[in-house]
């Protein structure tokens, strides 16, 4: 009763107030106030010496994966709308935000909404000077969406799905409603090995180690900077 | 994709790796990039001052000069960089669009410069960046118009074959043109007041009579007021007529406004003529008299100020709409609550809505007449405000019409000025290009003399005649000399030319019309043969008198009274002739041309001249054209009389 009598007496304030600025002509002044938080996030990454420790990549590669970085994002961090603006125009047929937003995750480690370029370049190091094994694991943890070790049939087809969306309508086969769904299912028998219904990591590298067609491919990301 | 994530392409290709574990079948080779050359800074050098950035900044738009092979034409070897001899404040603009993606229209720019700098470096301006894309496209508008501005007022200018329809549509379109068309503009003006002040007049009571008080003029002084308006509506019919006659398109000058209004004006006149007789009509009859008011309308052509507020209401059309709609709006809703304020009270004038909506139209519009007043409570206080939300709505679109207007009318008072100051302006303009066009001449005399002194041996006086002109303007005369030969036409004085005319004027009156040739013939060795035979009357080259705009007749007129002249020297000029008979060149040709050809009417004005020679004094030749009579004699300032003589031969 009294938190109403609260709640009343609150919004009679602001009725009130709101009339007051009405007449006085000050209606419209306080928003300009509250846009002053959002957009003076700035962050600096470390030292480029720290970074080569850090990371694989030689200081002119990691100068032009700056200068890109920061060129695109003038205020040293991407959020998720940036990252997936970037990311779409790439892929102009389809819709690649789901897409993006895997990526998202995946890059973001420290889980703060945003990608700094320490966060762009230890992802990146990895997946274009890293062992097998190490790409493999950051694939791994791609589709581990909810991080928990394993990857079930749902999580893997949310990734499916936003890789078939990528596509977009125009394709040849058309694409059918159950593709993703099949798609799964072929995945999930390639590498489940006990048949669970749940793939763990062992047997991700193991099922991708045996695969000819994997290893090969995961030899593109040796050239790509 | 847009360029300037192409920096992000290495990480959407590492994000790829998604997919792979994904895939059933082998991924395809990828491409490798064998040019493994580290990114380079390039040095653009734009006037002095120097831009870097990295080579594929500039390799991101590679449809534009700087993206493609086309800027290694303006490298520069000793210095390694690339060097642009173009504006570099313009140039920022231009190198931020390779940075950013986006190309930003600078203010204090002027639009035709920068467009040339755009079209230079092979950008499209429609990629400028919606922020400035308004004001890319609001001053390209007015430069737009201004230059149709100027097209027009070329128009003026009148050209040779104008048959006598199109020289009458343009009198009428601009009365300036000439006197006959400034009187009948006038004339027209005078008319069509005297027709409106008629119109007041007649409905104005004009004293009393016998059988009547209080009659009106009309009806007075009928047949007097019936001649007025009968003259009037004739000089009216005979303009529009002639105006019909004289439209290059009829049917499009028909449609217009203005002839609409010259309709309406007169015809209401002769349809009372056929139908005074019927009375059921002539009710009707009265009503038309009404449109005779129209003719106060046609004063529009007459005053461009009613021009400029007619095309603004039209370009305010909407802004108009929208007032038109609000008021309604609000009438009916004041109307209607009024009506049922008003209701209860007895001997209430708000009869029924319709019967409020005076009343609202009267408060809205702060008019108060007093006719109809709310006398409850509740009815005066929906009155006031009725009132005061009138003042509002009237208020908001004003001030946008008022701005069009505005900006209208500036434009027009600045077409004006700019008319105004043109003449001096080309006067100015023609001055320095005369300038240019004597250096020609003069070149030329210079050149004739060195020859002479050539001929006669004179090295010394050939030494101090001549300044030695640059190489840019002897280069630029041996041009236009080579246009002469090619027109077989030579480049005379302005001042000789119209000397000429006056002459040549004078001269037809005066001599009978000899044996003419009809068609000019033009060789140089025509004149030289002309010569050598010394013929009076033969066919006379006319080739470089003058071509399409001039009489014939007049310029042989001319060149037979150069001929008697020439007789009288021919014995001075003999020794001249025996020592040039034998080199038969051009040369020589140009010899006997230049004598010759001095009085006569020029072939062309070198238009366009970008040299600037100096100015050199243009009164040389109409002197020596006088002299003619006597010796030929021509006099340029910078030549001793020996010399003259010499060359007057």
């Amino acid at each position: 009763m009294s938190q109403c009598r609260k709640r009343c007496k609150r919004q009679i304030n602001k009725v009130a107030r709101y009339f007051y600025r009405f007449l006085m002509g000050t209606l419209t002044q306080d928003s300009v106030e509250d846009d002053f938080e959002l957009s003076t996030v700035c962050h600096r990454p470390e030292s480029m010496d720290k970074l080569q420790e850090q990371t694989k990549f030689t200081k002119k590669e990691l100068q032009v994966l700056y200068r890109g970085f920061k060129n695109e994002c003038p205020s040293g961090v991407v959020n998720e709308e940036n990252f997936k603006t970037i990311y779409s125009q790439f892929f102009p047929q389809g819709d690649s935000s789901m897409y993006a937003h895997f990526l998202f995750e995946a890059f973001d480690t420290n889980k703060n909404g945003s990608v700094s370029f320490e966060d762009f370049v230890f992802g990146l190091s990895i997946i274009l000077r890293g062992t097998i094994n190490d790409r493999l694991n950051w694939a791994f943890n791609l589709y581990d969406l909810n991080k928990d070790g394993c990857i079930t049939k749902e999580e893997m087809l949310d990734i499916m799905k936003s890789i078939y969306d990528m596509m977009g309508k125009y394709t040849y086969p058309t694409m059918q409603d159950d593709t993703p769904r099949e798609h799964v299912e072929t995945f999930f028998q390639k590498m489940d090995r006990n048949k669970d219904g749940v793939v763990t990591i062992e047997e991700f590298i193991e099922s991708c180690k045996k695969d000819e067609n994997i290893m090969q491919s995961m030899q593109l990301f040796d050239n790509v900077i | 994709m847009a360029a300037g994530v192409a920096a992000w392409l290495p990480f959407a290709r590492a994000a790829a790796i998604g997919w792979m574990p994904i895939a059933n079948c082998p991924m395809p080779v990828a491409p490798r990039d064998n040019s493994r050359k580290q990114d380079e800074l390039i040095i653009l050098n734009v006037s002095g001052r120097r831009f870097q950035t990295w080579r594929t900044t500039l390799d991101r738009y590679p449809d534009t000069l700087l993206g493609s092979t086309e800027k290694d034409f303006f490298y520069n070897e000793e210095t390694k960089e690339f060097f642009f001899d173009r504006d570099p404040d313009a140039f920022r603009s231009i190198l931020n669009f390779y940075r950013t993606g986006k190309l930003h229209y600078p203010r204090h720019e002027c639009i035709s410069a920068y467009d040339e700098e755009l079209i230079f470096f092979g950008i499209i301006p429609e990629i400028i960046g919606d922020c400035c894309y308004e004001e890319y496209k609001d001053r390209k508008r007015e430069n737009l118009e201004r230059l149709q501005d100027d097209q027009e007022e070329n128009k003026d200018i009148k050209l040779p074959n104008m048959n006598f329809r199109e020289t009458m549509w343009r009198a009428f379109e601009n009365p300036h043109t000439s006197t006959m068309a400034l009187v009948f503009y006038y004339v027209t003006g005078f008319f069509i007041a005297v027709s409106v002040i008629t119109n007041v007049v007649e409905t104005v009571p004009c004293g009393s009579t016998a059988n009547h008080k209080d009659m009106p003029c009309g009806e007075r002084y009928t047949v007097a007021f019936f001649c007025m308006d009968t003259a009037c509506v004739m000089i009216f019919t005979v303009e529009y007529l002639m105006r019909l006659f004289a439209a290059p398109s009829r049917y499009r000058f028909m449609r217009s406004v203005m002839s609409i209004i010259d309709v309406v004006a007169i015809l209401p006149y002769y349809i009372g003529l056929v139908m005074t007789n019927n009375e059921d009509v002539s009710g009707a009859f009265v009503t038309l008299r009404v449109f005779r008011v129209f003719r106060i309308f046609k004063f529009s052509r007459h005053s461009q100020g009613l021009r400029i507020l007619g095309y603004t209401l039209k370009s305010c059309a909407s802004e108009l709409g929208f007032l038109l709609f609000s008021l309604t709006m609000a009438i009916i809703i004041f109307a209607t609550v009024m009506f049922y304020a008003e209701k209860g009270s007895s001997s209430s004038k708000f009869t029924s809505i319709p019967a409020s909506f005076w009343y609202t139209i009267v408060t809205m519009t702060t008019l108060g007449y007093g006719d109809m007043v709310p006398k409850t409570i509740a009815g005066k206080i929906f009155g006031s405000i009725c009132s005061l939300s009138g003042v509002l709505v009237i208020a908001l679109p004003v001030p946008v019409i008022v701005s069009n207007f505005s900006r209208i009318y500036h434009q027009n008072q600045r077409a004006d000025k700019r008319r105004a100051q043109k003449k001096a302006r080309l006067a100015r303009i023609r001055i320095s290009k005369s300038g240019s066009a004597n250096a020609f001449l003069q070149s030329k005399r210079n050149g004739l003399l060195s020859e002479l002194l050539e001929l006669t041996g004179k090295e010394e006086d050939e030494q101090k005649l001549l300044k030695s002109p640059s190489l840019l303007e002897t280069q630029h005369h041996h041009l236009l000399h080579c246009l002469e030969k090619t027109t077989a036409h030579e480049f005379v004085d302005e001042q000789l030319y119209e000397h000429n005319c006056l002459e040549t004027a004078l001269q037809t009156y005066r001599s009978s019309s000899p044996a003419i040739p009809d068609s000019p013939v033009t060789t140089c060795c025509g004149r030289r043969r002309e010569r050598n035979h010394d013929e009076a009357n033969t066919t006379l080259p006319c080739s470089h008198l003058v071509p399409s705009h001039q009489d014939p007749l007049l310029e042989l007129s001319a060149f037979q009274m150069q001929r008697c002249d020439l007789r009288s020297h021919h014995a001075s000029r003999s020794k001249l002739n025996l020592r040039t008979n034998d080199r038969i060149s051009c040369k020589s040709g140009r010899i006997t041309t230049a004598i010759i050809s001095l009085p006569t009417p020029p072939a062309l004005t070198p238009d366009g001249d970008s040299l600037h020679g100096p100015t050199l004094r243009r009164a040389p030749l109409p002197s020596g054209h006088q002299a003619a009579t006597a010796g030929l004699q021509i006099t340029t300032g910078s030549c001793s009389s020996n010399i003259v003589k010499v060359s007057a031969l």
